[in-house]
């Protein structure tokens, strides 16, 4: 276990340094300049703009730009945003409670539902419910989410008035400081009646939307190892034994059709991380993944190059957990 | 049976309080349309930011709220030289900075030095504040502020003494401008001492109706009611700004009660909006142009008669109807017709295919045309959806042989290549100011049709600019007036631009909102304002 | 003996080994029995054909030119809306017809699905076989760069790539297929690790056969089957990132009906003109499901282990 995981981080350090390297020559690669980007109709005076723009340090070599910038994210530091002029961290970690409150929501939307619906599936294969159920899960995988996003903002929340139009929390009667960053943990915090339901309210549509791919997939995935499982010698001796039925599903097959469906939902939670770009666009939830969009579009290089860094460093952390977690629910792996 | 329903009551009541929030007070939720980059409106260019600022702060002199009419702000009067050289200011007593925000105790009052501290930071390298935050400073560099000031002195602790190079009238409404915002310099020292002082232009301190209380970024703004405001309490308890970037959602949110006032609604809602039972629909005409530059230098439009024919077959009418939607007028002429010296006489180039395919003919121009039409990326106060006019006028064109092709760029890089007359045909516009007319005229005269400058037809018209040079020379209004009418009428018959449209600036809010006002500026300020 | 592809019953007599060899025309009608017993999957395959066909046959399909704007009849709306027959589909912002205009979409999104699916196929044939073969620094490097692209958010991958490059239907094929790259270089390499280790690889080796041989017609045809059903998915995973990037505003340039960008374009109508964002989005839904359909029914015929169970 020790070995497997010495190995496995010393793969992810050149991935690591790599990633260092390319996120900065990219973000140097697109056209445009974070200065002009900030311009309005009437653009900059030239001298200006070289002003400005050596303040940066935008006018030294680039090699020098990249020493600079490789120094400081082994030190901990990722620049300072050029729009906003904070620290990129500090920004990151504003946002990113954020982006981790909603994917947890999502995904345990997406675990909530889909297991249960993969169970059944699976145990009443070819039943009305089976075929029901495998034809949401492909529609919800096949989903365009953005437009998910809009019909579900127009149908709850505009035309059946459910649920809140977007934020994380009624501004008018709710007022507390955040301490976590974590809507529903602050609204707890608070003491103030009804803020923590409000926070929930919040998180519904946004919830649904970001979790509907993940739903699918972990639904379809249960089905498929539940119905391997169901299949192997074991479960069939179990039933023959007069084991009641419940039994059998519960203890004996799910505990093992679960371990692939663990490994999937782990994977989930990586791409989740990084994929809420459209959600958070669309429900205007102040999350990474909007800021790194609207970072590319202001030119704003260490924003960007920082960011890109910080929520890919935490998928690869996140994958590696799973890795080590589905070594550890399933030995056969370790001698592999 | 009563006594089960007085215990209901009771029950009910305790309920009641439970649930009535401990935060129950006049909350005012303005739903904004993005982030502030800071909280100094000297080191930004975007309403947004300004916007942000505002609640916060003052000016020596300030905007009546919803015109453009200079009054008192921190300044309570001032008198002018006789050379015009000399503006002395005497200075509001007894103005209180906010106290408790990030730690800082003020302990003095608004005076002199603050006025100094403000305007040198800005102006002086040397100023220890000079290089925080980047340090750009664009409007007071814009405004020609460091040529045109010679010195700012205080005279005693509430007397201020601008001094001028040269007479400049607009000077007092340049100081009403966000630049002009006056900051503490106590609170700047006090920073300063602390080793952060980029806290100052995060979290601001000011003299302003209302306390910053904290920003959630690209989240929330709150601020709360300063009760030691010097025009007196604000009726509103806080005052939020959600920031919401999508218009769909400001206006599902503004429907549901969510926010009560929100910014630049989608023109394709204007006309639900206008019969919704729950929202006022405010509205005022911008002060501003949008329109189709066409680069004079640059074959077929180096001939006027290619132009005018340009002018004929684009059908504004159509685009005023199915991109503005109503939320703007046809503009006929290089400024919107709320600014004095608009020309009433001049008639706008009929929609008129037939003619202009004969004009194009006769000047020689072959059929298939191929040119490039350009769009900007953003919407602007101006211009809707440049995208969509932009296939309006390709659409047009091709009824007439001619291929445009359509291109775009990143803004900052858009813009650019236009002023560098990359293009044959462009869209762009532009947002007066300060009401002068010249405020708009410059943008087609003779120094800025240079490479880089700010004339995007590259057109330069002799008699169009020697009538704008002297316009600008005279004070005499009436005068003025003369000239740039005529100066009107020449742009008119030689076409550089095709007059797109002035947008007409709609602020939905809730019915419960008390007398708020639309900005002519674009401003969105909340003191005064109550909640029924 | 050596220059035909050995048949797995003669060198194997494992049953498992005879499946995953890809259907000769012999068992062409095997795969065929397999596939149509999944009505699902006729279903979608009938689908994606009537897409297909619109999308190939759109001059003559559609009722008028996806770019042509009758002013007239601006935001008219559909025919069961109260519309009429001349626009049955009603039409958008700008009165170009939506029913032509989704139909013309269609080349593009196929178009965008095919494109990235051949691309990224034929690049993961190289770059897995390559690593599978060549083992040693090729392997290191190629599956490092894979790594990399996998850590990065994948959306956040291809904006920044379309940012790169500049937004235009060429590019977004370019940066949708940077970001699927490594699922077909993984998948190629691993199934050819899994059959080198094959004892028919390993007679072949014996035998002498080249190893550029070995690659591509020895071991390449017995990886096909999860290449295929990998394929078939991955076209509908292109046809909804592009879309997302046509949504964002950074896919195909106007007036190309492209499905995202007509979404995005029509995103403000939502509540004065409903169908100009209703009917783009229900076109990518449908095309993504069919093709998904399609695919799973490939997989059930193509993977002996599924198709038992």
């Amino acid at each position: 276990m020790f070995r497997f995981f010495i190995r496995r981080v010393a793969l992810t350090l050149p991935t690591f340094v790599a990633l260092m390297f390319v996120t900065f020559v990219a973000v140097r690669l697109v056209p445009g300049d974070p200065i002009e980007a900030r311009t309005g109709e009437r653009g900059i005076a030239p001298e200006r703009l070289a002003m400005l723009r050596h303040e940066l340090g935008l006018d030294r070599p680039v090699w020098q730009q990249f020493l600079d910038y490789a120094n400081g994210i082994v030190h901990g530091d990722f620049g300072v945003s050029i729009v906003t002029k904070t620290p990129v961290l500090s920004e990151f970690a504003t946002l990113f409670p954020a982006t981790l409150e909603l994917t947890l929501c999502g995904l345990a939307f997406a675990i909530v539902l889909g297991i249960p619906a993969g169970v059944i599936a699976a145990v009443k294969r070819g039943s009305v419910f089976d075929h029901t159920m495998m034809t949401i899960a492909l529609t919800g995988y096949s989903m365009p989410i953005f437009w998910w996003g809009l019909l579900l903002i127009m149908f709850m929340s505009e035309y059946l008035g459910l649920t809140p139009v977007s934020g994380r929390m009624d501004l008018i009667n709710f007022y507390f400081e955040p301490v976590t960053g974590f809507m529903l943990v602050d609204s707890l915090l608070s003491d103030q009646e009804g803020a923590f339901s409000s926070a929930v309210s919040h998180l519904i549509l946004p919830a649904i939307v970001l979790g509907t791919v993940p739903l699918a997939v972990i639904a379809r995935m249960t089905r498929s190892s539940m119905l391997e499982v169901l299949g192997e010698d074991y479960v069939r001796t179990a039933r023959a034994k007069g084991l009641s039925p419940f039994r059998v599903v519960g203890l004996h097959a799910l505990r093992n059709a679960l371990i692939p469906v663990v490994t999937v939902i782990g994977l989930q939670t990586g791409t989740l991380l990084g994929g809420a770009v459209l959600t958070e666009t669309i429900f205007a939830w102040p999350g990474v993944g909007k800021w790194l969009i609207e970072s590319i579009a202001r030119r704003d290089y260490p924003a960007l190059q920082g960011g890109i860094m910080l929520i890919t460093s935490i998928v690869i952390l996140v994958n590696l957990i799973v890795d080590l977690t589905y070594v550890a629910i399933n030995p056969r792996i370790r001698h592999g | 049976m009563s006594v089960f329903n007085a215990k209901l009551a009771a029950t009910a009541a305790v309920l009641v309080a439970l649930s009535a929030p401990a935060y129950a007070a006049k909350t005012l939720v303005y739903c904004s349309e993005g982030s502030p980059e800071n909280f100094t409106p000297a080191l930004n260019t975007t309403g947004t930011s300004f916007d942000a600022a505002r609640p916060v702060y003052n000016q020596l002199v300030e905007f009546e709220r919803g015109t453009t009419k200079v009054v008192p702000g921190l300044a309570e009067s001032w008198t002018v030289s006789d050379d015009g050289k000399e503006i002395t200011f005497k200075l509001r007593k007894g103005v209180k900075w906010h106290a408790g925000v990030n730690g800082f105790t003020p302990t003095r009052d608004f005076n002199a030095d603050d006025v100094l501290f403000s305007f040198d930071r800005q102006w002086k390298a040397d100023n220890p504040y000079h290089k925080v935050t980047g340090g750009a400073y664009d409007y007071f560099n814009d405004m020609s502020m460091p040529d045109l000031l010679k010195s700012i002195d205080k005279v005693d602790d509430y007397t201020v003494k601008f001094t001028l190079t040269e007479p400049n009238s607009p000077m007092l409404a340049n100081l009403a401008m966000d630049f002009g915002t006056i900051m503490s310099k106590e609170y700047a020292d006090f920073l300063l001492k602390k080793g952060t002082p980029e806290q100052f232009d995060q979290i601001p301190v000011g003299t302003g109706p209302f306390t910053f209380v904290n920003y959630q970024k690209d989240a929330v703004i709150r601020y709360k009611a300063n009760p030691t405001y010097f025009e007196g309490k604000p009726a509103l308890d806080n005052l939020v700004f959600a920031i919401t970037p999508d218009p769909t959602a400001r206006y599902a949110k503004v429907k549901k009660g969510e926010c009560h006032v929100m910014i630049a609604p989608n023109p394709a809602d204007i006309a639900a909006m206008k019969t919704d039972p729950a929202l006022n629909l405010l509205s005022q005409p911008g002060l501003n142009i949008a329109y189709l530059s066409f680069n004079t230098q640059k074959p077929p439009f180096d001939k006027k008669e290619v132009r005018q024919a340009f002018n004929m077959a684009i059908d504004k009418a159509a685009i005023i109807k199915d991109v503005y939607q109503g939320a703007g007028q046809a503009a006929v002429n290089p400024i919107p017709p709320t600014i004095w010296s608009y020309n009433t006489a001049v008639k706008d180039y009929p929609y008129d295919p037939e003619k202009a395919k004969k004009m194009l003919a006769d000047a020689g121009v072959k059929t298939p045309l191929d040119i490039d039409l350009w769009w900007m990326p953003v919407q602007r106060p101006y211009n809707p959806n440049a995208k969509r006019i932009a296939e309006m006028m390709q659409s047009d064109l091709a009824k007439l042989g001619i291929n445009a092709k359509l291109v775009s760029y990143e803004w900052g890089e858009y813009r650019k290549r236009l002023q560098q007359g990359e293009h044959m045909t462009g869209q762009l516009g532009w947002t007066g100011d300060n009401g002068d007319p010249d405020n708009f005229f410059f943008l087609l005269g003779c120094a800025a049709a240079r490479p880089g400058g700010q004339n995007l037809a590259k057109w330069c018209n002799k008699d169009f600019d020697a009538l704008i040079n002297k316009a600008k020379t005279i004070p005499d209004v009436a005068e003025r007036t003369k000239l740039y009418e005529q100066a009107q009428v020449i742009v008119k018959e030689d076409a550089p631009w095709f007059t797109i449209a002035h947008s007409v600036v709609y602020e939905p809010t809730r019915k419960e909102v008390v007398d708020y006002k639309v900005s002519p500026f674009g401003r969105h300020e909340f003191y005064g304002v109550d909640l029924k | 003996m050596v220059d035909q592809p050995l048949p797995g019953e003669t060198i194997l007599p494992d049953g498992a080994i005879i499946e995953t060899v890809p259907p000769a025309p012999s068992s062409l009608k095997a795969f065929w029995s397999a596939f149509s017993e999944n009505r699902g999957a006729v279903l979608g395959l009938a689908v994606v054909l009537f897409i297909a066909f619109l999308a190939l046959f759109a001059p003559l399909v559609a009722p008028h030119s996806p770019i042509e704007q009758f002013r007239a009849s601006v935001q008219q709306p559909p025919v069961w809306a109260g519309g009429t027959w001349a626009f049955p589909f009603g039409t958008d912002a700008v009165g170009r017809d939506i029913l032509s205009r989704l139909i013309y979409g269609a080349r593009i999104s196929l178009g965008i699905g095919l494109s990235v699916m051949i691309v990224s196929v034929a690049l993961g044939i190289v770059l897995g076989l390559a690593s599978a073969f060549l083992r040693g620094i090729v392997e290191v490097v190629v599956m490092r760069i894979m790594d990399l692209i996998v850590a990065i958010p994948s959306l956040v991958l291809a904006i920044l790539v379309v940012a790169v490059l500049g937004p235009s239907l060429v590019n977004t094929i370019v940066a949708v297929t940077v970001v699927y790259l490594p699922r077909y270089v993984r998948l190629v390499r691993a199934a050819a690790m899994a059959e080198l280790s094959k004892e028919y690889v390993v007679a072949a080796r014996v035998a002498g056969v080249g190893r550029i041989r070995l690659m591509f017609v020895t071991v390449l045809p017995n990886c096909l089957a999860p290449l295929i059903v990998q394929a078939a998915l991955g076209i509908s995973d292109a046809i909804l990132e592009a879309a997302a990037l046509g949504f964002l505003g950074l896919g195909a340039q106007p007036p190309i009906p492209e499905w995202g960008a007509m979404l995005a374009d029509s995103r403000e109508f939502i509540r004065a003109a409903p169908w100009i964002v209703t009917l783009p989005g229900l076109a990518i839904l449908i095309t993504v499901v069919a093709i998904n359909l399609m695919g799973d029914g490939l997989r059930d015929a193509l993977d002996p282990k599924l198709r038992r169970s």
